[in-house]
């Protein structure tokens, strides 16, 4: 295990990084006495940091090789931890119920900074899992989704500003919305596929915002719309705190709603179209299925969920504008589709809590914050590059069958 | 059944097909023979809409379908196996056998269909549970063409099923065209380069030559043919 050339390795390693931190982390230039102070025990602490941080990285990784090989020639498929979790009614029953009662007491529970961050985590669970059906189920590159997300916050804001409609009745307008463009920005790009389709998907995200900013009278341009109304509740007056226990809740549903339409959707024979589409587009076209239908309806519902969560948005800063709607916003989207798992519903819920609560949770580190995030998705593509929890279809199994598989193997 | 009437087909401005006319009745077996790049595949796939003809015209059942969508011709009961099998990797094999029902509704009996293929293809049930992209290439092309029987086609177009087989694949391959031919009443098109092994199946036979039919004959007696027999056959 302890190989003489891993050793090698991780030592040639390390003097690569002594070599490359040595002018920030051991000269300092005093510049008042004009000195310069040597720090050689910091080079050291690279050195045995550097050796030791790159020999665990390469016993994980050859771990990580010897399972998959280990998987690759056992001809019955290994089930994933969370398939076995999921099969166990022992287990998955109560683990249900603790995550229920986790969910519903998490607001009385914890402070109202941190229930309005799991809102905002929820939103992304809820726009993650839609922008899942069009790259995660369709396999449509889609990098423009946030121009969706920025149609729903504005039907909201606009709708309320002009004619005083309130949450309840502009969520399914957004809904509607954010459909009706997923048609109309989907018709053109149909018949693009991969690298092509991501770039003009980013071109119209970019439009969308474009047409914010500048069109003052529409939308007041950059300084963007205020006073947005939060969720009513029966015309009852909310404190603030109450307020945002409501919207958490508001949230809550919208997410179980989400998850339980598209599970159903990835179980339907639209479904299936998708994934088939995303594989073969020939072979589909072979077996009767319509490309074109098939593909816009990934992308218009796909944008219906964008649309919705944008009206959620726009709730819950009561403040929007442009600039809440750039090319990072989609970036962060699509990390959450495939850090969570690329097409599994549970897994974007894991993606969109790992990428919108770890930033919130390593303010403790302040300045490093950012860096240690990027470290952990690195690290996290490394070792789980099909995501966190990875895309576990239904598959039909025919029990009388079993033996015979047996035999084979 | 199916009536080709000099169809022209482009891919941009490159003309494929110059003018093709076939016909084909109901339960015959037609074989399409020529070189590479004759325009053998472009044929099939504009009868099956995929690539539609510029000019021309497609009857199938005395209805013209050159103006349909693929899905629609498909669900007037013509079924492509493509060529190069073009399986769905990822997909497991029943999985495979089920987007080739997909447009069909009467789920029993894409039960018995399914029982039916494995029956045909026994190698298929044994993997019934694996990915179809870890199949062998023999058990790929089995795949393709029991998907496409999934569809219950009334014609069943052919892209060189041979295409990569060890020759005793290919013949436990052919017998089963001729098997699904005379139980099922199924027309066959098929495209073929191993000449020698269509004509011995089909009734009937097309040649191909840059995008023109340059020869149509019975079977018989395009084995004997002077020209098929130096170009395609191998035996001068
Ligand atoms: N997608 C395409 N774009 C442009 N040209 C094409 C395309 N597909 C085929 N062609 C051209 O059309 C002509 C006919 O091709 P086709 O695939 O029909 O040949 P084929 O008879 O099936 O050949 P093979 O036996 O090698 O499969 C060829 O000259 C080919 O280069
Ligand atoms: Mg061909």
């Amino acid at each position: 295990m302890f190989s003489f050339s891993e050793i090698k390795k991780s030592l040639l390693i390390s003097l690569w990084f002594m070599f490359l931190t040595f002018p920030i982390m051991v000269i300092r230039v005093n510049t008042i006495y004009k000195t310069i102070e040597w720090r050689w025990d910091r080079m050291i602490m690279v050195g045995v940091g550097s050796f030791f941080l790159s020999f665990l990285w390469r016993f994980f990784i050859g771990k990580k090789e010897t399972g998959k090989k280990k998987t690759d020639t056992g001809e019955v498929q290994q089930l994933t931890w969370i398939q076995r979790l999921t099969e166990n009614k022992k287990i998955y029953l109560p683990s249900l119920v603790a995550i229920s009662v986790f969910v519903v007491l998490f607001p009385f529970v914890f402070s109202m900074y941190q229930t309005n961050i799991m809102t905002t985590a929820l939103i992304y669970v809820v726009v993650g899992l839609g922008l899942n059906i069009v790259v995660g189920l369709a396999g449509l590159l889609d990098l423009g989704y946030v121009a969706f997300y920025a149609v729903g916050a504005y039907t909201y804001a606009l709708l309320n500003q002009h004619f005083g409609l309130g949450f309840w009745t502009v969520l399914p307008l957004g809904a509607a919305m954010g459909f009706m463009f997923g048609v109309i920005l989907g018709f053109p790009v149909l018949r693009l596929r991969g690298d092509y389709l991501a770039i003009v998907t980013l071109g119209f995200g970019e439009i969308i915002r474009l047409i914010l900013e500048n069109w003052n009278a529409f939308s007041s341009g950059p300084s963007g719309i205020a006073n947005i109304p939060r969720p009513g509740l029966f015309g009852l007056h909310l404190s603030l705190h109450q307020n945002i226990i409501y919207m958490y809740f508001i949230m809550i549903g919208l997410a179980i709603f989400t998850i339980f339409i598209v599970g159903r959707l990835q179980d339907s024979r639209l479904g299936r179209a998708w994934i088939a589409l995303r594989e073969d587009e020939v072979a589909c076209q072979a077996m009767g299925i319509d490309k074109t239908r098939t593909k816009l309806s990934a992308f218009a519902l796909g944008a219906t969920w964008a649309g919705m969560g944008g009206v959620m948005f726009a709730a819950k800063t009561t403040f929007i504008n442009p600039a809440s709607f750039t090319i990072w916003e989609s970036i962060i989207i699509l990390c959450v589709v495939v850090i969570g798992g690329m097409g599994s519903v549970l897994g974007v819920i894991c993606g969109a809590m790992v990428l919108i609560l770890l930033p919130e949770y390593l303010r403790a580190f302040s300045e490093y914050r950012m860096l240690l995030f990027g470290a952990i998705l690195v690290i996290m593509m490394v070792f789980r590059p099909e995501g966190i929890i990875s895309n576990v279809r239904k598959t039909y199994k025919f029990e009388g069958l079993k033996d015979n598989n047996k035999d084979n193997s | 059944m199916l009536e080709v009437k000099n169809i022209k087909t482009y891919y941009g401005n490159i003309q494929a097909l110059k003018g093709v006319d076939i016909q084909i009745s109901e339960g015959e077996i037609i074989t399409l023979i020529g070189a590479n790049g004759a325009g053998k595949t472009t044929t099939l796939m504009s009868i099956s809409g995929i690539v539609p003809p510029r000019s021309g015209e497609v009857l199938f059942l005395g209805q013209p379908i050159s103006d349909l969508q693929p899905n629609e011709i498909v669900s007037l009961g013509i079924c492509q196996v493509p060529e190069g099998r073009r399986i769905f990797p990822y997909l497991t094999v029943s999985e495979n056998l089920d987007m080739g029902a997909f447009l069909r509704t009467d789920s029993a009996e894409v039960k018995k269909d399914q029982e039916y293929i494995f029956e045909l293809f026994p190698i298929l049930a044994e993997r019934r549970n694996q990915a179809g992209g870890t199949l062998s290439g023999g058990e790929q092309q089995m795949l393709a063409v029991g998907r496409a029987l999934m569809a219950r086609p009334r014609l069943l177009l052919l892209d060189e099923p041979s295409l990569g087989l060890a020759p005793l694949v290919v013949k436990q391959i052919f017998e089963i065209i001729k098997k699904i031919n005379t139980e099922n009443k199924t027309t066959i098109f098929l495209v073929e380069q191993n000449a020698n092994l269509a004509l011995k199946v089909a009734h009937r036979g097309y040649v191909m030559e840059n995008g023109r039919i340059t020869l149509s004959d019975t079977s018989a007696n395009l084995m004997v043919n002077e020209d098929v027999k130096k170009a395609y056959l191998g035996i001068s």
